[in-house]
């Protein structure tokens, strides 16, 4: 898909080894409407919150892909915030309640991979809720620096399900990191 | 490969204070792409625009990195400034250092640090842009109005006199609506019928309107601008062009029932003009009590027309009409107070609602103006208002205040005790929300100088005693029960939606709230539209309104339709979404989670000339929320301007090594 190599190396990497602390980096994909409003009113209601979000701006939850949250984990990100409409209240009337499905299925799947479900993160955050997201940045922000840093896809969890009837053995699901 | 130019702001002291915006600047030199890279002051000032068009012309930037406020903010005017260098408007990428960084961090160092990882991710998605285009579309300038109470005969009045034509569809047989029942309007006392038929009459001659009466939306398509609408006119029975509206008709015809329009309290005869000043003015025949429709002999009216204009074998009429917007107007109708067990399920005569009250005080009424009880028709002598009958209400199933209710329960005590004096009037009610222009001073009036008994408290109950009406209730602000006996008790029930509402709302692609009153597109800053362009609301089909409310509303969406419709064309959503064709195996899932209906599969030319189907886009129909892109299943569907090459870029932008 999008070619990668001469994004090798980040300002985030430089300042880890300068500092020699871990910090939790997160990915945040906001919709445009509601929770990146949001963020945006919490930064003119000047209501700080740690510098851990990076924040990827879409026009609807709907338009997240769970491609977007595995890749997340894949490059290396502690943790993944998604943040839509609450419900009722999506600008395209109904973006958000695919998003609720697809994204609760994501998080099952995410077990499975190896990813805790503890760094994955869907809320509701509406235009005028710029405290709710701060706050919610504190919250994920804390939970991430307990959980530790992510040691990243590839730790194989045994599938419950076969993936196929017709093989003699349950076979584990395995997901390298790239 | 793409030349970026990152222009990094300190919008004074707001991202320069906690962000060094020199480093910023100096990092985004090193991210792969960009070519150029500054900061400056102001960027949004004149001096900062002309510092990035001079930018673009001297180093051939083909894309733009604005890194400073939120794009919500400033987006617009960036796009423009690229405009004016002669890039494509959608070629720049905002890194918001401003509302998500500066104004939210204390820390320097890490501020900045966060400030290069979002400009990384901006030039990141700034490569993958490619220019982005918005298409004309044509409008049909005609609007369809659905509903001619007084909502939709001031929408219509409003649209035609700004020069466009208008078709007005009405269910009934005539426009006029639920004001045409009433007798006086609060709080002024205007005739109701005084002030709404000069306006009928008005819609009836104007030359841009049509008016099509006892006639149904059937289906809508298309989308804002080109709406494609079928209309099933139903068969009235009577040749439009040939009756003269004499009366002879109806004044013979043998058969009589309940009159809808007295609710139920007068009658009428099978073939009718619901009321005196109807317009149209041609009667209709009611085929259901036609005696001839029902096998029987007669054919009177016939008979007696003096034109030839009774045409039993007329049949429906389906009228399909392209339009460019449309305004709903289908108002409301009162809820059935039979269900309340209480109150006597309805079945005490002098037991009635608001409305027949209404009819009762008419002068062109069942009873001429009089009041009289329905039981014995005599004059009431002690008569009960009950507010709050059905409304504010969960065990009835309505949440809501029905809004109106006070007012007119305040009308009908004054107007009663004005016409009676020697009446007694007591009201029920849980609280008076008199909260209109010359409202409050209405309802002193009526309690003050007309002497009406306003009780504060819920009525328990309401039973027959003899030939009077006893009505037992509670008085909260004295602590006591009271109880009442009454000749007349009049309760003003809930306002509801109409039964076919969802249905309307189904047909047009517009959504409902629980009760099913047609949701707005935003409940302050877009009242009158609804979330499908080009479709607007008026009245109390949205939710219950007095007549100055539906008035204002009804002009509120004429001036939207004018507006609409005084653009040459229309430009179509950019960032919309966009199927490849060749990649598309038709599953339909794009269609099926489609918010806005606007795709569909259709025919298309495959290998080796063999027609295939695909998903195609409506581009006049997509909002670009990209619901359909996550949840195709081949990635052969994407959205403009939010590719999912792009937002996987973003990410890989801040990919650990």
């Amino acid at each position: 898909m999008a070619d990668t190599q001469e994004y090798s190396g980040t300002a985030l990497t430089e300042a880890q080894s300068s500092s020699g602390d871990w910090e939790p980096r997160i990915l945040g994909i906001l919709c445009n409407w509601c929770s990146y409003a949001g963020a945006d009113l919490a930064g003119s209601a000047r209501l700080l919150h740690p510098p851990n979000v990076r924040i990827i701006r879409v026009p609807c939850s709907g338009r997240v892909d769970p491609q977007f949250v595995l890749k997340g984990f894949m490059r290396g990100f502690d943790g993944v915030l998604v943040s839509g409409c609450h419900p009722g209240d999506c600008h395209y009337a109904k973006g958000n309640y695919y998003a609720r499905r697809r994204l609760t299925l994501l998080t099952r799947f995410l077990e499975t991979m190896g990813i805790p479900r503890e760094r994955f993160q869907f809320q509701w955050v509406s235009a005028s809720e710029g405290a709710r997201w701060a706050e919610s940045v504190r919250e994920m922000t804390e939970r991430i620096r307990k959980l530790g840093p992510f040691q990243g896809v590839g730790r194989p969890v045994p599938l419950l399900i076969p993936v196929a009837a017709t093989r003699d053995e349950p076979r584990e699901l395995e997901v390298k990191a790239q | 490969m793409a030349r970026v130019g990152v222009f990094v702001c300190w919008c004074g002291s707001n991202i320069a204070r906690t962000v060094d915006v020199q480093r910023v600047a100096e990092a985004a030199r090193r991210i792969p792409g960009v070519v150029f890279s500054t900061d400056y002051k102001y960027m949004c000032s004149e001096p900062g625009q002309t510092m990035v068009r001079d930018a673009i012309r001297e180093h051939r930037l083909d894309r733009v990195v604005v890194a400073s406020c939120s794009p919500r903010l400033h987006e617009p005017t960036f796009q423009r400034c690229i405009a004016e260098a002669g890039l494509n408007p959608y070629l720049v990428e905002m890194a918001n250092i401003r509302e998500h960084c500066s104004w939210v961090h204390q820390d320097r160092e890490a501020a900045t640090e966060k400030a290069i990882d979002l400009v990384r991710m901006a030039v990141a998605k700034a490569r993958r842009d490619f220019p982005l285009f918005r298409n004309e579309i044509p409008i049909t300038k005609r609007a369809l109005v659905i509903g001619g109470g007084v909502a939709g005969i001031q929408a219509a009045l409003d649209i035609a006199d700004a020069g466009y034509p208008v078709t007005l569809v009405e269910r009934t047989p005539s426009i006029g609506g639920r004001m045409a029942q009433y007798d006086k309007t609060f709080p002024t006392l205007d005739c109701a019928a005084c002030i709404l038929t000069p306006k009928m009459v008005d819609c009836a001659s104007h030359p841009n309107i049509t008016i099509l009466t006892y006639a149904e939306v059937e289906e809508v398509s298309g989308f804002v601008g080109n709406f494609t609408v079928r209309i099933r006119r139903r068969a009235r029975g009577v040749d439009m062009e040939k009756c003269t509206g004499c009366g002879v008709c109806y004044s013979k015809c043998p058969v009589k029932v309940p009159n809808e329009f007295e609710e139920g309290m007068g009658e009428r005869r099978a073939i009718y003009v619901p009321f005196p000043q109807a317009v149209p003015n041609v009667p209709v025949i009611d085929r259901q009590h036609c005696r001839l429709n029902n096998g029987l002999k007669c054919g009177v009216c016939q008979k007696l027309c003096p034109t030839g204009a009774i045409a039993y074998d007329q049949e429906d009429e389906v009228i399909t009409g392209q339009f460019g917007a449309i305004v709903v107007a289908t108002g409301f109708k009162m809820w059935d107070h039979s269900q309340i067990g209480e109150y006597g399920y309805g079945g005490i005569p002098d037991v009635i609602s608001g409305l027949q009250f209404e009819r009762l005080m008419n002068a062109s009424g069942p009873t001429e103006g009089k009041i009289v009880r329905p039981s014995d028709h005599r004059p009431p002598k002690t008569v009960v208002f009950v507010a709050c009958v059905g409304s504010r209400s969960e065990n009835h199933g309505h949440e809501y205040c029905s809004k109106v209710c006070c007012m007119y329960t305040a009308k009908h005590a004054l107007l009663l005790k004005e016409k009676y004096p020697d009446t007694q009037a007591y009201v029920f009610y849980m609280d008076i929300r008199a909260n209109g222009k010359g409202y409050e001073e209405f309802v002193r009036r009526t309690i003050e100088e007309y002497g009406a008994h306003y009780i504060r408290g819920r009525v328990s109950r309401i039973y027959r005693h003899g030939d009077r009406v006893v009505v037992k209730g509670a008085d909260t602000l004295l602590g006591r029960p009271v109880e009442i006996d009454a000749d007349l008790v009049v309760l003003a029930t809930a306002m509801e939606p109409q039964d076919d509402a969802k249905e309307l709302a189904r047909r047009l692609g517009i959504s409902t709230d629980q009760h099913n009153w047609f949701s707005e597109a935003h409940p302050k800053l877009k009242p009158v539209e609804v979330l499908s362009s080009g479709i607007y609301l008026a009245g109390a089909c949205q939710y219950p309104k007095d007549i100055p409310d539906t008035v204002a509303q009804a002009s509120g969406a004429a001036s939207k339709v004018a507006g609409l419709f005084s653009k040459p064309h229309l430009l179509s959503e950019p960032m919309i979404a966009s199927v490849r064709e060749e990649d598309c195996v038709a599953c339909g899932q794009c269609v099926r989670v489609c918010p806005f209906s606007a795709i569909e599969l259709v025919d298309v030319n495959g290998k080796n000339g063999a027609s295939r189907r695909a998903a195609r886009v409506n581009e006049g129909l997509c909002h670009g929320c990209g619901t359909c892109v996550a949840g195709c299943r081949g990635s052969c569907i994407d959205l403009r301007g939010f590719t999912n090459a792009q937002v996987l870029s973003e990410i890989d932008a801040l990919a650990l090594a």
